[in-house]
């Protein structure tokens, strides 16, 4: 998660993302960070996150994103 | 012979009146509407004292912020679009170099625009937009116009600091969007899914054809070019059949395999400039789609829009480099090394742009309009003006034009053009900076930018935003001891490209 929230603060740092759980709905992110995340998440983590995952939902904080992670890395 | 782009209006409102001119996710409106609001803003404008002035369209991305630009124009003015996205800054600058007749806003901007520094007249489009139209008004100002009025102001990025503003006119419109329409065969049946901000010029490709054809725009909801399969899925709900995007928002889509979950049902063309499409992703795209035309688009903001167009017919191998093709008609391109002469062919040059479509020039800035746009320098027999582009090219065997590198510091990022020294600018004006130079890596799509000075990267990044557009932005903040420089005393670029201190 910390790796996570480094790539995260990166991108962002004036955003708390320890808290922040509207990131999408609040225009935080657009398309060049989602570009930037999936591209730095599989170099940190060795997961592609695949056409599918990019929703919402998935991206709204930085805790859905983990558990997004997660669950790739499981499968 | 038509003189001004609200023919092409008129002449459908005659025929479709209700059929949908441009939708949005807040709303649609037909071109019976477009007309009538549009003409009302014209009426309002001009009793305010408004005619042969600027009117800033501050507006949030909706079919009225176009009914708004038209309603500019049937006034006899010239629009210039302002987006919220952009700094405040950037806003207050623009509006100071501007002096506009009037701003208009909606609900959404009217907060922000009572809080720019700006002590001109601000309206709610509402507030005109459902006036009285002024029929007499309107056939006045039209009966004094001309096809080589201004129509619009776009701002794009200045090296020194300080947006350009380029004015497009009438003439330069009509001869573009004519010669755009015939090799791209728009018609009446034409649903267009915009993406392109409406506050360049980009976005005349569709809201023109649409109103010559009575065609339907569809403005696509930015959040969804985050997700491919959501957008994927719009495309085919709204039964989009045209797409001009940048290539950014493409790639997007085929790099995160989308095709394999879903595929657009109804496209037709596919229209990318801006950029150099990846040969894979381009491939990946005509693979899935395999009856859809593709074209590559190239032409600069100071020729109208677009010039040079190259149908994808031939497969490209990776690694090939993807034409640009050749010039509409009515329009002729001029290659030009550097002592004003035409090189051999296969040599490269400098590309230059002949035709009606050139635009009037930078606003207010009578320099940088006479460096760019000057005589043709292959003779001295009359006036005949070229713009320069400042991009390099050259014919490949097949005779058809490639776009091979910049001249100078200008970027293209994420479909934005970019002078690096607009950033370096910025930068330098932070006064804990002492000197600054950024870089694009276009594999990685990351601009770094290099400094020396006593602030940190974190503070820089915070005061970069404040000032500049997102999408302009540095990636990378490196703080650096010393700046690198050539022998002959200049920053060394190559180096600081390289990764290196």
């Amino acid at each position: 998660m910390q790796k996570l929230l480094t790539i995260l603060q990166d991108l962002h740092p004036e955003v708390e993302f320890e808290t922040a759980d509207h990131l999408i709905d609040d225009g935080i992110l657009d398309s060049f960070d989602i570009v930037t995340l999936v591209a730095e998440i599989d170099d940190a983590y060795g997961v592609a996150v695949p056409a599918q995952e990019l929703m919402p939902e998935n991206f709204n904080s930085a805790g859905a994103l983990y558990a997004l992670i997660q669950r790739l890395r499981d499968e | 012979m038509q003189r001004n782009i609200l023919e092409y209006l008129e002449a459908t409102v005659r025929r479709v009146p209700d059929k949908g001119a441009f939708a949005g996710e807040e709303g649609s409106m037909s071109f019976r509407q477009v007309y009538d609001q549009a003409r009302a803003i014209g009426s309002y404008l001009y009793r305010a004292g408004c005619y042969r002035k600027p009117i800033v369209v501050f507006m949030k991305k909706h079919p009225r912020t176009i009914t708004a630009f038209l309603g500019a124009i049937y006034g006899g003015n010239y629009y210039v679009p302002l987006d919220e996205e952009m700094p405040r800054a950037r806003m207050e600058l623009i509006l100071q170099s501007l002096e506009p007749g009037m701003l208009i806003c909606d609900e959404h901007t009217e907060g922000l625009a009572r809080q720019l520094a700006y002590s001109g007249c601000i309206l709610r489009y509402e507030e005109a937009a459902f006036g009285i139209i002024d029929e007499e008004i309107l056939s006045q100002v039209r009966g004094r116009q001309l096809d080589i009025d201004p129509i619009y102001i776009v701002f794009t990025s200045g090296s020194t600091g300080v947006p350009k503003g380029v004015m497009g006119c009438h003439r330069s419109v009509i001869d573009y969007i004519e010669n755009l329409c015939a090799v791209l065969k728009f018609d009446e049946d034409t649903v267009f899914g915009n993406q392109t901000p409406l506050y360049f010029d980009a976005c005349l490709k569709e809201i023109i054809p649409s109103l010559k054809y009575g065609a339907t725009t569809q403005l696509i909801p930015k959040q969804l070019f985050l997700f491919p399969v959501q957008l994927v899925d719009y495309l085919n709900q709204k039964q989009i059949n045209t797409l001009c995007w940048v290539v950014s928002a493409l790639t997007m889509i085929s790099s995160f395999h989308t095709f394999d979950r879903v595929k657009p049902k109804f496209l037709r063309t596919v229209a990318f400039a801006s950029e150099v499409f990846p040969i894979r992703q381009l491939n990946a795209w005509r693979a899935a789609l395999p009856k859809t035309r593709f074209y590559n688009l190239y032409g600069p903001t100071e020729t109208t829009g677009i010039c040079c167009w190259y149908e994808v017919t031939r497969f490209l191998e990776e690694g090939e480099a993807l034409p640009i093709g050749r010039p509409f008609p009515n329009t002729e391109i001029i290659l030009l090394d550097e002592n004003g002469r035409v090189p051999a062919p296969g040599e490269q040059g400098e590309i230059c742009i002949r035709g009606t479509r050139l635009t009037l020039g930078y606003y207010r800035d009578r320099e940088k309009t006479d460096t760019a746009f000057i005589q043709n320098p292959l003779h001295d027999l009359y006036p005949d003006k070229i713009y320069r582009t400042g991009d390099i090219g050259r014919y490949n065997d097949r005779g058809e034009l490639l776009f091979v590198a910049r001249k100078d510091h200008q970027i293209k990022h994420m479909g934005h053009r970019i002078e690096l020294g607009e950033i370096e600018a910025v930068l330098s004006a932070h006064p804990q900076v002492r000197n600054a130079c950024c870089v694009y890596d276009p594999q990685r799509r990351k601009i770094t930018a290099h400094y020396t000075g006593s602030v940190t990267p974190g503070e820089l990044d915070h005061y970069t935003r404040e000032k500049l557009p997102r999408y302009m932005i540095p990636a990378i903040f490196r703080q650096l001891t010393a700046m690198p420089l050539t022998p002959n005393g200049k920053i060394d670029r190559h180096l600081l490209c390289r990764g290196g201190s």
